[in-house]
């Protein structure tokens, strides 16, 4: 129970309080760039939960079992970019092959995750965290979930916005980062809830 | 004086691409990459100046070392290359801040090693460092460098004054000739600074308002001589 309790915990504090975009600023560029429309929002995001899983499930026993008792994790930066960079291939040739309708509506944006630096960035974190194997899933998870309800409450903002009348200057990008500014400053009012609810 | 003149063009073209990237092809203001180490060390101007730096020798490393391999590497797996090859020199950056400046690898944290999915460098790798010659890319890679590290520097700025009221906090840790503690008190003490700026709305309220401002430097001039030559013209 209480183990059930932690990981609650986790899960929803990656979700609402320290929201990987909006909290740590990790993704910063697909939430700019790919949340123009709803469906690619949802699509960009379910890659990147499902590759951020994944990757947390790869890296962790790797770092744990060979790199840190051989001495080795000064090499940490170069494994994991190689092996998120092979993840993403071997999912992308898995998903062509065997679930093309998956592939279809995710395809364009695998090719992306690679350079993402919410995958590096959790598989990082879970480790200077010291999280154990389960904790380190269910905290990649919680974070591409959280990455995913940033994605699509932005899209709808940013229908709003872009409708908006402006300063030439702030036309584009620059007005949507202040729209993003409102959308975080929301996400702060998060702060202390999941404490109070799951008392971790 | 063909070749004297050839020199002289020769030269400009070198100073281009070196100042290229401090305004109007500012790899952060204009060409919005390398986003996320901007929000989030910019909260003091020397955490900037810090992750500037580090990036800097990063992206001057890399370009030189990719440029080198250009007609080496093999087209379809140019980009695993490149990642290696810079996730190589961000581990040298780590471990040389690590043993020399730990104030600065406690204030950057995970950021420092995020540099190699840092899209700046990537970016030049692809876009400059991969069809020019060697000397060309070091000089667009210490460009870039700067223009970047300018923009941290000034957005952390920005924040720390507003934020924390006061300048350069933490800049011991870079220069160890400061005294410990060192900071520049900008708004007087008994004005209650505005701690959003330092927190994650106020950096992408800065970053927009910055980005803004670039836009505005870098069309209106030409607006400005435009509306002169017509004028010329016309009278």
């Amino acid at each position: 129970m209480e183990m059930a309790m932690k990981l609650a915990s986790i899960f929803f504090t990656m979700i609402l309080v320290d929201n990987y975009v909006l909290a740590k600023f990790l993704g910063i560029c697909p939430f700019l760039g790919v949340s123009k429309k709803l469906d690619s929002a949802v699509g960009m995001s379910l890659a990147v939960t499902f590759v951020m899983v994944m990757a947390t499930a790869a890296t962790w026993p790797i770092y744990r079992f060979i790199l840190e008792p051989f001495g080795m994790d000064y090499l940490q930066t170069i494994v994991f970019i190689l092996i998120i960079a092979i993840l993403v291939q071997l999912l992308e040739n898995i998903l062509k092959k065997y679930i093309p309708t998956l592939y279809k509506s995710l395809g364009v944006y695998l090719p992306l995750i690679t350079t993402n630096c919410t995958i590096l960035g959790v598989t990082i974190l879970n480790l200077d965290n010291g999280y154990d194997f389960i904790e380190s899933i269910v905290c990649a998870a919680g974070a591409g979930i959280g990455f995913l309800v940033a994605m699509v409450l932005f899209s709808g903002v940013r229908r709003r916005v872009e409708e908006a009348n402006m300063p030439k200057s702030f036309e584009g990008l620059p007005i949507t980062l202040v729209a993003a500014a409102m959308v975080s400053l929301s996400f702060m009012g998060f702060g202390g809830i999941v404490e109070a609810i799951f008392g971790a | 004086m063909p070749s004297a003149e050839r020199k002289v063009n020769e030269m400009s073209n070198k100073m281009k691409i070196l100042t290229n990237g401090i305004l109007n092809e500012n790899p952060v203001l204009r060409l919005v990459l390398g986003t996320c180490p901007t929000l989030a060390v910019t909260t003091m101007a020397s955490n900037g100046i810090g992750m500037g730096l580090a990036a800097t020798f990063v992206l001057l490393c890399s370009n030189i070392v990719i440029s080198a391999l250009r007609k080496v590497i093999p087209d379809q797996v140019r980009i695993p290359c490149y990642i290696t090859v810079i996730a190589g020199f961000v581990s040298v950056v780590q471990m040389i801040v690590k043993a020399f400046l730990p104030s600065l690898d406690t204030a950057l944290g995970v950021y420092l090693p995020l540099i190699v999915v840092n899209c700046i460098i990537l970016g030049r790798a692809e876009m400059f460092a991969s069809k020019n010659s060697i000397i060309d890319s070091a000089l667009d890679g210490i460009g870039m460098g700067i223009g970047f590290t300018l923009t941290l520097t000034v957005m952390g700025s920005i924040r720390e004054i507003l934020g924390s009221g006061t300048w350069m906090a933490g800049l011991d840790g870079l220069l160890s000739f400061l005294p410990e503690g060192f900071a520049i008190q900008v708004l007087p003490e008994s004005v209650d600074p505005f701690t959003i700026m330092t927190s994650a709305p106020g950096g992408f309220f800065v970053f927009g308002v910055l980005m803004a401002a670039a836009t505005w430097l870098t069309t209106r001039p030409k607006k400005v001589k435009a509306a002169v030559a017509e004028k010329g013209g016309n009278a």
